[in-house]
Parts: C-alpha cells; sequence; structure tokens
C-alpha cells in the first residue's frame, strides 16, 4: 500500500548552526515583507494580522459579558448603555466572522502549507494571493472605521429594515465586508488552480494530505458562495445610498428576501470556517498517533459532501420568518442530511487512536478538546433543525451557545491546535509543550464553563442580542461570565507560550512529530524555494518507517 | 535560485534546458502548467461573476413574479432600438475579441492591436449608448426607489444637463489620449503610437454612441410620446402612500425627504384598504399601455428602476473594468510579448469578455422585451 | 420599571411551565434528542479517553502505524444515525404542521409590534399593552409591525413568530395553564430590544370576559386617558414618564413641562401644548439638543386624532414636578 519511491537526493539533515537560509533570513527590510510574493511570508503576515482581529474581537466579547454579568434592568446602572451594548455585540460578530475566522486557517495556515504539502514553489497566482492580503487589510481599515465612527449597531447579518434606517456607518462596514469577501474569493481561487494545475507526478487526488482535501472543498465554497455576499451587501449599502427599496416594506419591498440572500452565502460561510478545521484534526490524529488515518476515502468523501449539501439549507435560519410551510419542511430534512458526513468523520478520528502510538502533546490535545467540543456543537445542531424544536429554541441563547461550541470549540481550537502543530516548521522554534498543554486544559474547562450554561439560558427563554434581562436568569449568565474570564485567560497562555518560544525556543528539527507528509521533509523554517530540489511523493500517512532520532531531536524516514 | 528537476518521469516536456524565459512565471514547470492554470483561473472567476450576478437575477424574478403589470408599464420606457443595437455592438466586440486572441497566437501584432481596439471601440459605444439612455430617464425623473418621480401627463424634462455631466470624463480622458498620441508623434515612438492610436479611436467611439443615441431617441420620444402618460388621477389620494403627487423637477435625489416624514406603513392594497397578505391585483394586457397610479409609484415603478439601474449598472461597471484590461493588453501586445507559447492573458480576458456580452444578452430581453 | 418579574421562572431543569398544548411535544423532543446526544457522545467520549490512555506513547510499548478501516462498522455508524436524524426530522415535522394548522373557531387578536412596545387589539375593538387570553381556549393572533422586524415569543408556550413589516404573519395556540408568562421580542430590533417585553396574563373564561369590558373603556380623565395612550402607542418604547417607560433613547416627559427647549437645529421653544403637537407630527423637525444621534423617532401623522394628542399633552404636563429618572 505504501508507495515510497526512493528519493533522488535526500534533503540535507539541519544543522545546528544559524548559517541556514530560509524564508524568514531571505531577505530583510520592510519592502520585502509588504511586497513579498512568497506565500509563506504572506502566510505570516496574515496570521499576525488575524490574531490581532482575534484579539480586539475577543475583548469585544468581554466586554459583553462583563455588561451581562449584571441584569442592567435599571439601565441608569449598568455599565453599558443599551445602544452601546448593541454596537458591541455586533463589532464582535462582525470583527470575529469576517476578520478572524472565515480567512483564518485558509490564509493563515493554508497559504503557509499549501505548496509545500504538494512539493511546489508557491501557489498559482502569487501576486493575487499578495492582493488578497491587501483586501483583507483593506476590509479591516472600514471595519476599524466602524468602530470609532457613530457605531455599527445592526448586528453581524444586517437584517433590513433596522440596517436601513439605523444611524450608523452601515455603508462603510458592508463595503468593507465587500472588499473582504473578495480577498477570500481570490485565496479561495488561487488555492483550486494550484491543487488542480501544480500537484506533482505521483500525488494523485486519493495521495493529497487530507488537509488539502478540507481546504479544496472550503475554497470551493468561497468561491461560490462569497460572490452573493458581495451583491448582498452592495445592495444593501444601494439602499442606505440610493434607496433602491427592495428590502424595504415602505417602498414596497421584502425584508425576507434579504434574509435569503444572505443566508444564501452565510450558511456556506459556516462550513468554510469548520472543513480546514477538520482537515487540521485529520492532520493531527493521525501524526499524533503515528498512524494512518482510519477510512481516509471517506473523509475525502465526506468534506466534498459537506461543502455541496451546505448550499442547500440556508433556510434553517428562517424558520421563524414565514416561509412557505413546503419550504420549511424542505430546509428542514436537508439540514439533517449535513449532519451524517461530519458524524463520520467524527468517529473515524477516534477510530484513528486505535493501536496507535498517542503523543499526548499540546497539538494532540487540542485535537481531541476539538473532538469533545465540535460533536457537541454538532449534536446541538440537531435540536435547531427540528422544526417543531425551534420555534422554540430559535434566537434565544442555545443558538449562540450551539454556533460557540462548533465556531470556537471548533474552529479556534482546531486552529491552535494546528497552530502548536506547525509552529515548529513555521518559524523553526519549538514551544515549551507543557505550558501548551496548561493552556489546552484551561482553554477547554473555560469554554465548557462560559457556553455550557447558555444551552439552558435558551431553553429557558432567555432571547438572544439582549442587553437586559429577567433577575431568573442571573446566576446562569454569572457562570458564564467567570467561563469567559478563565477562557481569556487560557488563550492568554496560549499566546504567550508561542510568543516566548520565539525568544527563548530550542531549535526544532526538521520533523518534531514524525509526520510523513512533504512539509516535513523540508528544513524547519523552510528555505526560500521550499525544496532545493523536488521531494519525491509517497502516502502521505505512512508512519511505519518514519523514526525517531535522538541525536536531533525529530524523526527521520528510513529508506 | 536554479532548480535542478528531480528524474523525471517520461511524459515530462523536456523543453529548452529549463531555463526559464521571462515569460514563465518562475513557480511553474512549464507554458503548458501555466496556461492551464491561468484559464482554470479564469474559469472560476467567471463563475463567481455569474453567482454576483446572479442575486440580481434572482431579485428580478421575485418583483416580477410579484407585480408583473409594473414590469410591463416600465419596459415601455426603455427604447429596444437602443438595447438591440448595444446588444449587436457587444456581439461584434465578441468577435473582434476572438480574432484577437488568434492573431496573438500568430504573432500578427497590427491584427491584434487593430482588433483589440475595435474591442475597445464597441465598448464604448456601448457605455455611450448607456449614457444617453441614463440620462434621457433621469430627466423623465425615473429615479430607483426612494427618488422616483411619479410620471405626469404632459410631463416636461428636468433641465439639469445630465448628459453632459455623463459626457465630461470621457472628454477629459480624448483630450489626454490625443495629447498622448501627439507625445507619440513627438517622440517618434512606436510603442507609444500603438498604444494611444486606440485610446484615441476608443474614446471617440463613446460620442459616436452618445450621437447614435441621441439620434435614435429623439425619434422614439415622438412616437411614444403618448403611451408613458398614466392616464387616472383619481385612485392617487388613496394608493400613493408617497407625497409626490405633483412634484415639480426639485424631486432630484439632493431633495428626498428624510425617512421621518413617510408615514409609518399599514399594509394596504392597492386601493387602501387594509388586507390580508396576498394582494395581487390583476391588470388584464390591454390596461397596461395606460396605467393608472397604483403602478406609478416609488414602491412600484421605483422597484423597477431599482432593479434596472442595479442591473444595468453593475454591468457598466464590468464593461469600465473590462476596458481596463483589455487597455493593458494594448500596452503588452506594443511591446510585442505575446506569441504562440504565451498568449494566455489575451485568451483569459477573451473568456472574461465573452462573458460581459453573455449577461448582456440576457438583460436585454428580460428589460427591454417585456410585452 | 419594576425590575423583578419572575413570571416564568423554570419549572423543570431546561424550561419554564408547560402552558400551552404545544409545550409537550416541544419538550418530549428534546428529551428525546438529548438522550440521543447523551448514547452517542458518552461512548465516544469514553472510546477517545480509553484510547487516548491505553494507546499513548510510552518506553516500551510500539503500536501499529497501519491505516485501518472497517467496512461493516463505517456502513453501521454512517446508516444508523442515517435513521435516527430522520426520525427525529419527522418529529419536528409534525409538530411543526400542527402548529401551522389553523383550527377553526378560534379567539382572534391582533398584535402591533413598533419600537419598543406591544400593542394587542381585541375582538371587542379594545386595546392593551398587555397579552390576555382564555385558557382552554384556541387563540390566533395576527401580528404586523409597523417599523422593523421584531419576533413574538413567549417560553412558557413554546411559540413564536417573527413580526415582518409590510405585511401579516399570523399563530396559534391554545394556552392551558391560568397564570402570568413573559413575552420577548426575539429579533433584534434596535436600542431598546431587551425592553420589549410584555406580560400575558391567561384567565378563565369569567375573568377573560371581566378583562374584555373593562380593557374597552378609555379613562375619561384627560390626564389618565393621555397616560392610557401612553402605554399603549408605543410612546412607552423611549420614553420615561412618571416611575415607568425606556430610559432612552427619547428624553423623559418628567420635568420638562413649561421649560425652555433648546433645538437641535438651534434656536429655542417653550414645552407646551403646541410643542407636544408638532413633536407628534413632526419629530425631527423639532428634536431636542443633544438628541440628534439617537434613534430617530417615527412620526404620528395620520395614526392619533387631535384630542387623542391633547390627552397626551395633558399628561406630560401632570409630570411638571415629577422627576426625572436617575441618570
Amino acid at each position: 500500500m505504501s508507495v515510497v519511491t526512493k528519493p533522488v537526493t535526500m534533503p540535507a539533515p539541519s544543522k545546528e548552526a544559524g548559517t541556514e537560509d530560509n524564508y524568514l533570513t531571505h531577505s530583510s527590510g520592510f519592502l520585502s515583507w509588504a511586497l513579498t510574493l512568497d506565500h509563506k511570508r504572506i502566510g505570516v503576515m496574515y496570521l499576525a494580522c488575524i490574531m490581532s482581529a482575534f484579539a480586539l474581537g475577543g475583548c469585544l466579547a468581554m466586554m459583553i459579558r462583563l455588561h451581562l454579568w449584571n441584569p442592567n434592568l435599571d439601565p441608569s446602572q449598568a455599565w453599558l448603555t443599551n445602544k452601546q451594548y448593541n454596537q458591541v455585540f455586533t463589532l464582535h460578530g462582525a470583527v470575529m466572522v469576517f476578520l478572524f475566522i472565515i480567512p483564518s486557517i485558509p490564509a493563515a495556515l493554508g497559504n503557509f502549507l499549501l505548496p509545500i504539502m504538494l512539493g511546489s514553489k508557491d501557489v498559482a497566482f502569487p501576486r493575487l494571493n499578495l492582493g488578497s492580503f491587501y483586501l483583507w487589510v483593506c476590509g479591516a481599515c472600514f471595519f476599524l472605521f466602524s468602530i470609532f465612527a457613530t457605531g455599527l449597531d445592526t448586528g453581524w447579518t444586517f437584517y433590513t429594515p433596522y440596517s436601513i434606517e439605523s444611524q450608523g456607518p452601515i455603508v462603510a462596514a458592508t463595503m468593507g465586508v465587500f472588499v473582504l469577501g473578495f480577498s477570500s474569493i481570490f485565496t479561495g481561487l488561487n488555492f483550486i488552480v494550484t491543487i488542480n494545475t501544480m500537484r506533482p507526478p505521483g500525488m494523485t487526488w486519493f495521495r493529497m494530505p487530507l488537509f488539502l482535501w478540507a481546504v479544496y472543498s472550503t475554497s470551493i465554497i468561497q468561491v461560490l458562495a462569497t460572490p452573493v455576499l458581495g451583491i448582498t451587501m452592495l445592495l444593501l449599502a444601494a439602499e442606505r445610498v440610493l434607496g433602491i427599496g427592495i428590502f424595504d416594506a415602505k417602498l414596497n419591498g421584502d425584508p425576507v428576501a434579504f434574509q435569503h440572500f444572505f443566508w444564501f452565502y452565510s450558511h456556506p460561510a459556516v462550513y468554510i470556517m469548520i472543513l480546514p478545521a477538520m482537515g487540521i484534526i485529520s492532520e493531527l490524529m493521525s501524526v499524533h498517533s503515528h498512524k494512518g488515518i482510519f477510512g481516509y476515502r471517506m473523509i475525502a468523501y465526506s468534506s466534498v459532501a459537506i461543502a455541496l449539501f451546505g448550499f442547500l439549507v440556508w433556510g434553517h435560519h428562517m424558520f421563524t420568518a414565514g416561509m412557505a410551510d413546503v419550504t420549511a419542511i424542505v430546509f428542514s430534512a436537508l439540514t439533517f442530511t449535513v449532519s451524517i458526513p461530519s458524524a463520520i468523520k467524527v468517529f473515524n478520528w477516534v477510530g484513528t487512536m486505535y493501536k496507535g502510538t498517542v503523543s499526548l502533546n499540546t497539538p494532540m490535545l487540542y485535537a481531541l478538546a476539538f473532538i469533545f467540543l465540535f460533536t457537541i456543537g454538532g449534536l446541538t445542531g440537531l435540536f435547531l433543525g427540528a422544526l417543531s424544536m425551534d420555534m422554540h429554541l430559535h434566537d434565544t441563547y442555545f443558538v449562540v451557545a450551539h454556533f460557540h461550541y462548533v465556531m470556537m470549540g471548533g474552529t479556534l481550537v482546531a486552529f491552535l491546535g494546528g497552530l502548536f502543530h506547525w509552529w515548529p516548521k513555521m518559524t523553526g522554534k519549538m514551544f515549551n509543550d507543557f505550558w501548551g498543554i496548561v493552556s489546552a486544559a484551561i482553554v477547554f474547562v473555560g469554554f465548557n464553563l462560559t457556553f455550557l450554561p447558555q444551552f439552558v439560558l435558551g431553553t429557558r427563554g432567555m432571547p438572544r442580542r439582549y442587553a437586559s434581562y429577567q433577575l431568573e436568569f442571573q446566576d446562569l449568565h454569572r457562570l458564564s461570565t467567570i467561563g469567559a474570564l478563565m477562557l481569556g485567560m487560557g488563550l492568554l497562555v496560549a499566546g504567550l507560550t508561542l510568543l516566548h518560544s520565539l525568544f527563548y525556543g530550542k531549535k526544532a528539527p526538521r520533523n518534531p512529530w514524525g509526520g510523513a507528509t512533504l512539509e516535513w521533509e523540508c528544513s524547519s523554517p523552510p528555505p526560500h524555494d521550499n525544496f532545493s530540489s523536488a521531494p519525491a511523493v509517497g502516502d502521505p500517512y505512512e508512519f511505519g518507517n518514519i523514526e525517531y532520532d535522538s541525536k536531533t531531536g525529530g524523526y527521520i524516514k528510513k529508506k | 535560485m536554479t532548480t535542478a528537476v528531480a528524474t523525471p518521469p517520461a511524459d515530462h516536456h523536456a523543453e529548452e534546458h529549463h531555463e526559464h524565459p521571462a515569460w514563465l512565471a518562475h513557480h511553474f514547470d512549464d507554458a503548458e502548467q501555466q496556461f492551464d492554470a491561468g484559464k482554470l483561473g479564469m474559469w472560476l472567476f467567471l463563475v463567481t461573476e455569474v453567482l454576483f450576478f446572479s442575486g440580481m437575477f434572482c431579485a428580478y424574478a421575485l418583483y416580477r413574479n410579484r407585480n408583473p403589470e409594473v414590469f410591463e408599464f416600465c419596459s415601455t420606457f426603455l427604447n429596444e432600438k437602443l438595447g438591440a443595437i448595444n446588444t449587436g455592438v457587444l456581439l461584434f466586440s465578441s468577435l473582434t475579441m476572438a480574432w484577437a486572441v488568434r492573431a496573438s497566437q500568430l504573432k500578427e501584432t497590427k491584427t491584434l492591436i487593430g482588433m483589440l481596439a475595435a474591442t475597445l471601440g464597441c465598448a464604448a459605444i456601448f457605455l455611450g449608448v448607456k449614457a444617453v439612455e441614463y440620462s434621457h430617464k433621469w430627466g423623465l425623473g425615473l429615479f430607483p426607489g426612494k427618488f422616483y418621480v411619479s410620471q405626469i401627463e404632459g410631463a416636461h424634462h428636468s433641465e439639469v444637463p445630465y448628459l453632459w455631466y455623463l459626457c465630461i470624463p470621457p472628454l477629459v480622458l480624448l483630450v489626454c489620449f490625443a495629447l498622448y498620441y501627439v507625445y507619440g508623434i513627438v517622440s517618434a515612438s512606436k510603442f507609444h503610437l500603438r498604444v494611444a492610436g486606440p485610446l484615441v479611436v476608443a474614446a471617440g467611439c463613446y460620442f459616436a454612441g452618445v450621437g447614435l443615441g441621441v439620434f435614435l431617441e429623439a425619434e422614439a420620444e415622438e412616437s411614444h410620446s403618448m403611451a408613458h402618460v398614466p392616464s387616472s388621477h383619481t385612485d392617487h389620494a388613496t394608493a400613493d402612500h408617497s407625497h409626490d403627487a405633483a412634484l415639480p423637477d426639485a424631486a432630484l435625489p439632493d431633495a428626498a425627504l428624510p425617512d421621518a416624514a413617510l408615514p409609518a406603513v399599514i399594509p394596504v392594497n392597492l386601493l387602501g384598504m387594509e388586507v390580508s397578505p396576498t394582494h395581487d391585483v390583476a391588470i388584464s394586457p390591454a390596461e397596461s399601455n395606460t396605467p393608472d397610479a397604483s403602478v406609478n409609484q416609488k414602491g412600484m415603478a421605483g422597484l423597477f428602476f431599482s432593479i434596472y439601474y442595479c442591473m444595468t449598472g453593475v454591468h457598466a461597471f464590468h464593461i469600465l473594468g473590462g476596458m481596463a484590461v483589455i487597455t493593458w493588453l494594448i500596452v503588452k501586445s506594443a511591446k510585442l510579448e505575446f506569441h504562440s507559447k504565451y498568449y494566455g492573458p489575451v485568451d483569459n480576458v477573451g473568456l472574461y469578455w465573452h462573458l460581459v456580452d453573455f449577461i448582456w444578452i440576457y438583460l436585454f430581453p428580460l428589460l427591454y422585451l417585456i410585452t | 420599571m419594576i425590575p423583578a418579574l419572575f413570571a416564568d421562572i423554570n419549572k423543570t431543569f431546561w424550561f419554564p411551565e408547560q402552558a400551552s398544548t404545544f409545550a409537550k411535544q416541544i419538550d418530549f423532543m428534546y428529551d428525546a434528542i438529548l438522550w440521543i446526544s447523551i448514547i452517542f457522545f458518552v461512548p465516544i467520549v469514553i472510546a477517545m479517553i480509553y484510547f487516548m490512555v491505553k494507546f499513548r506513547e510510552r518506553p516500551g510499548y510500539r503500536g501499529s502505524t497501519e491505516a485501518l478501516h472497517n467496512t461493516t462498522l463505517e456502513i453501521t455508524w454512517s446508516v444508523v444515525p442515517t435513521f435516527i436524524v430522520v426520525w427525529i426530522f419527522w418529529e419536528g415535522t409534525v409538530g411543526y404542521l400542527k402548529m401551522q394548522t389553523l383550527p377553526p373557531d378560534t379567539e382572534d387578536i391582533k398584535v402591533t409590534a413598533k419600537k419598543w412596545n406591544w400593542n394587542f387589539k381585541y375582538k371587542n375593538g379594545a386595546e392593551n399593552p398587555e397579552l390576555h387570553l382564555p385558557v382552554g381556549r384556541d387563540v390566533k393572533i395576527i401580528m404586523r409591525s409597523d417599523d422593523v422586524l421584531h419576533s413574538f415569543f413567549i417560553p412558557a408556550f413554546r411559540v413564536k413568530r417573527d413580526v415582518v413589516p409590510g405585511r401579516y404573519t399570523y399563530m396559534w395556540f391554545q394556552p392551558t395553564v391560568e397564570g402570568t408568562f413573559d413575552l420577548f421580542c426575539s429579533e433584534y430590533c434596535g436600542d431598546n430590544h431587551s425592553l420589549m417585553n410584555a406580560k400575558v396574563f391567561v384567565h378563565d373564561d369569567e375573568g377573560y370576559a371581566k378583562f374584555l369590558t373593562e380593557a374597552i373603556k378609555e379613562p375619561d380623565d384627560i390626564v389618565e386617558r393621555g397616560k392610557w395612550l401612553y402605554e399603549r402607542k408605543a410612546c412607552k418604547g423611549c420614553h420615561y414618564a412618571g416611575t415607568e417607560g425606556a430610559q432612552g433613547p427619547g428624553p423623559s416627559y418628567n420635568g420638562s413641562w413649561g421649560k425652555p427647549v433648546p433645538l437641535a437645529a438651534g434656536g429655542e421653544r417653550l414645552f407646551d401644548e403646541n410643542y407636544v403637537s408638532d413633536s407628534i407630527l413632526n419629530p425631527i423637525l423639532q428634536a431636542r439638543k443633544g438628541y440628534e444621534t439617537a434613534a430617530a423617532m417615527p412620526s404620528y401623522k395620520g395614526q392619533l386624532k387631535e384630542e387623542q394628542i391633547d390627552a397626551i399633552a395633558a399628561y406630560i404636563k401632570s409630570l411638571q414636578s415629577a422627576s426625572p429618572p436617575k441618570k
């Protein structure tokens, strides 16, 4: 089954001295980064930017939780005014969704890894790649402007007619989203073309690492769905500026049409968020179990199935909006079909550990946390997909808890796992595993403490986007706030651990974890051109001939 | 930074000695890979464009389905002759574009630049005709949604010279390009002349389009003068939520009233009675030529024009974008960059241009030919 | 503003009281899906932990590196969940269709949602900011919004429906228990979305009839009538008056009468009957200085009769020595 073609030249093992030329040292100066066409540098710039966005979104989240410590029924005693609170939750959502989660894994990790995993020198369109980055920056500027201007308060979903009449900087925000959308589209386009046309000889579709299957499926969604968001935002801006009226009830327009337009993109968008995360987990589970992934083909097919089915279910965000019964029933049925491929993946990941050699290090613990948290998130989706159940649960805290479990407990946790996993490759430094594990533990406990109570809040009737609430909800809100503080601390520990390694970390070997995919064949950090000679393509999950070498502190491939 | 390729399998293209010529990007192995990548990339981009427009086509379908009589009424304001001419012009430009691709493959630079120039010129004619159409409508007060002005019997045009405003930027461009051409003569640079010539021609074509449009529009006005007029004033007071019964031409974009002045909406049918959700009103085809005030209001005809301006406006932006990219191609062609192994950019821009044409071919009947 | 209205304290761990005929099915569904989830989740976690421990890397232990796959297992864990989700879908759909099918012979109540108040109009023409219902009878609500999207949510009844401007939306339910329950707006609608609540009172037949006869009477006293209108015409959603009402975005009525009002557009006006009338009919032009960026007040032109405006003015005048809300 495993065909390891003899490589023509073996890349030299890493030397101790820092005289090696790698992509970080290859050239210096501001312009060498600002105008770089190197996908690795672009990935690193993205990483820095999206982590900053995450920090901003996180601060906004803490403001929400702190404000909700009290019921705020007497506004004169509340920390934030109602309007301020509305602005905070709007920006939290918009920053997190558009600036952080959607780009995160594809732009930061995908950009870095995709060409290397393919053994190629770069993506198909390096200048477009840099263009995507600057589009992100441009979109981010629009959002930052929204923060400092009269305050966006429509919710990140921009529902009409409120978004037509609200006094905030809606045009700036929608144009920001429009620009960010193109950043996403071009990244996806780049990845599809790269995987389609620049795979090395020998790497058939079913010899690709599953991370690439995941990124490919994600890119399909990015290319097909995001343009619809673009036109929706453009039409909303036209509503505000030109009064076109198609979403405005006062002008005979249909507010529910906006919801259809918006969710036609935004539902597939959540699969843009989760599919790359699932790809990371596939990598982490197999590498850290030192064992081939269970059911490779099923995982690959599931990724594509989720991508395609994801386009058919947007109506489940609108079950109470007044759609026709038949429409609602069809959407409910289709919604359940998407749950099955995800379930299959969870079983396969757990099955991968069976009879393997499990290294319980930081990346692995994040991966295991993902499985726990994502499963809860996925299962709670079943409640929401059931029509009669959704009549009660829609627009309550149950939904908030559900999507935080899948987006944060899922995507963010997988992103952190991937970040730790590939950190040695990207930076050439090893992080302190003990503190990494501590961060995983604190994040895991803090996250559950934050969001489990919110399921209960939801079933008990607590609506979402509420600046104030009835007294009976207070205890659960306070539990949630305490959890959030803990979660924040855990994330801080994770961030500090990684930053600390940049200055004090040990030099990383070429293959610290024993992976079999191509990125572990080049040095850590990789050289400017990725490989000094084209690497040989083997089975990405063949660990039989990979042995630990105590001299280098890493793994090497025995011939 | 040369790379030695590992022992290649049998079917590897052993070209020149793996040195990368200037036109072959560093990260591609060979010309074929570069060409395939570029083509796939452009097709994917076209898919995104189709989806981008699809949102507006959906809005069109939704509102036409709801209020077919509105669409019939408003379509009478659209000049089919001009629309048909624009369709023909774009179709022709697709031909010249395809010819340009062929010329680039055969390294026939003169033909290539000539065909690109012709494409650019056709696009400019298209925009010129569009300018006439838009300015004529604005003169009648046919603005989108909120700003729509009810059409009155014997309405006179606004005095604002919209068409002049739309001609100023192209005029400026024409002057700049003419100066550039002169510079080209003076510096005796073939390159500059090759580039400046098409640009001057294209800018000139815009005015040809304007002229054609003005001529045909004037002709159309005479024969259509009575058909636009709404006949009844009686239903005004009840049906019209808005306040613009006989607004003078001051009802232009900057004079729109703020939202607060519009009364809150009570769901009413077209005759002003509170009703249940379904409020379709059937209007027989015979009546559609002399519509009443139920159609002639912001939420009805205004909505049609919103969709009209959004669709044709976004399309026009894409034409402008295409013109910019074709200009870039002209520059590259003037530098003699294209040949049989490297013509991808021309081919792919051609694909884009065909899509722009294709979208117009859908827009034309859907907007202009509703009867 | 009474802070602690414990109408809907949870009766079970998850839910408030079951107060409508729909509640049983929904609570049952919830329990069923919960148990199904637990039955899948617990073994997954146990397997995870067990494998983590049993196959962990340690000196002397070396596991297999072979990628496994087991077709029987894979088919089983694809097919079984499929059947289960089909059942869940079916249950949900059946319950939903029951909720959507209007019964004949319903008690109809018209609901108007307007930022940030609910108003209920009963069959005898009575208007009231609170929802009063007869126990054991089918009630149909016909909802419309005067401005933006809202949503009508009564947790104890397990019902929710969006209120969409420009059209009517419908819902029906049958209250089964007498008592007081919460109604929340559950579609974000702006500043005071979280204050857009109402109380739901379920009476027996006698109590309901009594309510209807009393509610239709508009108060005779002009000041009382002004207050009556203040509660029903959505003024309360933005303006503080007396000891109730929202503390923003609109200015409070307390202590305003007779004083000069600085206008946002410049200049001053005396707060008198004319000012009240102008503010109601053309609010933007009368906007008070300091409130320029507040959410715009809608005009009531065509919605209030002149004598109603007089009553409101009388009510505000009665508050001229009331103290403003704590800031």
